[in-house]
């Protein structure tokens, strides 16, 4: 188990130098750092010291070492918007995208799961067909949408829950169905299929032969090995949670990373942006790593 | 042979119109094709010109609406109706050329690492898990940002951001059938690399290969309207989706149908198209069959 544990933490070490390289370069595609920070009146001589003075003038190699030894340390440079390190900025925020995506993890596992035994269950039933169109309509639906109309359902026109930004949990309520509806909407056809699957197998026939009772044969057999592909769906999702968190953040004016970063884009404020991507991306990573564990702990066989 | 392909067209349509499913989302995304291609023909309005006397009418059913404007007009007197027929050409657009975007890198990137093995395959996994790890919308900010919003750039970043899936998918084909009797036969009667690719990898991943699109093709077009509605993806004037839903968010309080029928243009579509790729899925791969 420990040396499973360790080749799965060792495989992250590349993970995270591709990662680094991908945002490295895309700051490098942004065009010269230099004409965004001085104004347009600078002499060339200014320019020049101001190059020096950032280390735009060593090699891109050198360049791409002093930057990943700076990341390494935590330091991204300081915010243009906030006068601050960029990665106090991100941690600032972060708390706030964690709570919204982790609660909307919580609520859509379990709606997933629930929804998806249901009608894995009763399939063909009324209630399959209606829970399985209903899955279809909220994939097909944009999160930034779905948070439009329940801010006019329920800000608007019902005015029961305030439209925006934080506060009580009232503030909560519409981010997270949001997120959960979008994420719950995958999550059910893929427990559902996984669950008929394993009504498939030999060992459910057998189970039910011997005369076990319908509820222990679910529970019992089938529902506890069709958990382990849900951990899997569910890791899957986190990426997606996150990016969805982002929108969501903005139609809310929720103040997490999502709205942090549409402003520091708007603002052209790189560094931070780039200290959001390595933050949201490490996340994902610890996340995948957590689900990867949780699956060799529950399921003996992948711990090849 | 023309014979035979004839039946083969009737015999696939009958397998569309025999399922609900497959029916509903060919007709949807058939109704969408034509309502995109036609838009000129079927409305009277430019989808463009501002019209300021008619501004912010409402729906013809409701009150103080009027038939000349259907799903009423926006902040600038255009056309709502008008406006999501012209809109539907840009989603389909960047939806269908950035999947094939993806689709060619994901397939040279798989079948590069599955087919050699080694170095080669370590490394485009890594980076495959590397663009895993970073959430597409994220990736699709930052490089949007970077670049600047144009059409091109967009297709090319969605593509860029989804190419895993397909990557992920050839190579594990190429893995399982690189090892039967029939491959090792033609390499030893000298077949070259790139033939026996061709012959006898895409062959089988074909099926695959048009499911996985299908459904890409609709989440490309979520993440082109979320790019358009948060200023990065298509600039007025054209008209996206996503750019009337940015609009009308600000008259969310007063004028409801500004943001909600491009919305539910976006939702039909997506459907439509999730739809028929469903039916795709259950027709082309014999193991669902029984389990659906």
């Amino acid at each position: 188990m420990g040396r499973y544990i360790g080749k799965r933490i060792l495989q992250i070490i590349p993970v995270l130098f591709i990662i680094s390289f991908i945002v490295f370069f895309l700051v490098r595609l942004s065009g010269d750092p230099v004409n965004t920070m001085l104004p347009p009146e600078a002499t060339p001589a200014d320019r020049a010291e101001m190059r020096t003075a950032l280390g735009l003038d060593k090699p891109l190699l050198e360049q791409y070492g002093i930057f990943l030894n700076d990341v390494a340390h935590g330091r991204f440079g300081t915010s243009l918007r906030y006068g601050q390190e960029a990665t106090e900025v991100v941690l600032e925020k972060l708390p706030a995208t964690l709570q919204l995506a982790s609660i909307s993890l919580v609520v859509s596992t379990i709606l997933g799961i629930v929804l998806g035994v249901i009608c894995a269950r009763a399939k063909d039933t009324a209630f399959d067909i209606l829970f399985s169109s209903l899955s279809v309509v909220g994939q097909a639906m944009p999160s930034f949408w779905i948070g439009i109309m329940l801010i006019l359902l329920f800000g608007v026109n019902l005015k029961w829950l305030p439209v925006s930004g934080p506060g009580t949990w009232k503030n909560l309520v519409m981010p997270v169905a949001t997120l959960s509806i979008v994420t719950s909407a995958q999550v059910i056809p893929l427990v559902r299929s996984s669950m008929l699957e394993i009504m498939h197998e030999d060992y459910i026939r057998t189970a039910r032969s011997k005369g076990l009772k319908e509820r222990l044969v679910i529970y019992k057999h089938a529902f506890k090995n069709a958990l382990i592909p849900v951990v899997t769906i569910m890791a899957l999702q986190v990426p997606g949670l996150i990016g969805g968190s982002l929108i969501t953040e903005t139609v809310f004016s929720w103040p997490g990373l999502g709205q942090l970063m549409v402003q520091c884009i708007n603002g052209k404020d790189m560094c931070v942006v780039q200290a959001c991507v390595v933050f949201i991306s490490l996340i994902t990573i610890v996340a995948n790593l957590a689900a990867d564990i949780i699956y060799a702990l529950i399921d003996p066989r992948i711990r090849y | 042979m023309e014979n035979k392909e004839k039946k083969g067209i009737l015999h696939w349509m009958r397998l569309l119109f025999g399922s609900p499913v497959g029916a509903v989302g060919f007709i949807t995304l058939l109704l969408v094709i034509l309502a995109s291609l036609f838009a000129g023909q079927l409305s009277p309005y430019d989808s463009a010109k501002q019209n300021l006397l008619d501004k912010l009418m409402p729906p013809a059913w409701c009150e103080d609406g009027t038939m000349a404007h259907l799903l009423g007009t926006d902040s600038l007197g255009r056309d709502v109706l008008t406006r999501c027929l012209y809109g539907a050409r840009i989603s389909l657009v960047v939806g269908v050329c950035s999947v094939a975007v993806a689709g060619a890198i994901g397939t040279v990137l798989g079948l590069l690492s599955g087919y050699y093995g080694g170095w080669v395959d370590s490394l485009i996994m890594r980076i495959a898990d590397a663009f895993h790890a970073i959430p597409r919308i994220l990736l699709a900010m930052v490089v949007l940002f970077v670049m600047g919003p144009s059409v091109f750039t967009l297709i090319m970043v969605i593509g860029v951001t989804n190419w895993v899936t397909y990557a992920r998918m050839i190579r594990s084909e190429v893995l399982t059938i690189k090892e039967k009797e029939y491959i090792k036969a033609s390499r030893t009667i000298g077949a070259a690399d790139w033939e026996i690719i061709l012959r006898h990898v895409l062959p089988n991943v074909a099926a695959q290969f048009i499911v996985v699109s299908t459904i890409s093709v609709a989440s490309s077009i979520i993440i082109e309207a979320t790019m358009s509605f948060l200023g990065l993806g298509i600039q007025p004037p054209t008209v996206s989706w996503g750019v009337m839903l940015a609009d009308g968010r600000n008259y969310l309080a007063t004028n409801w149908w500004v943001c909600t029928f491009p919305g539910v243009a976006i939702t039909v579509t997506v459907m439509g198209i999730m739809f028929l790729g469903n039916w795709l899925r259950d027709v082309l791969d014999p193991r669902n069959q029984g389990i659906r």
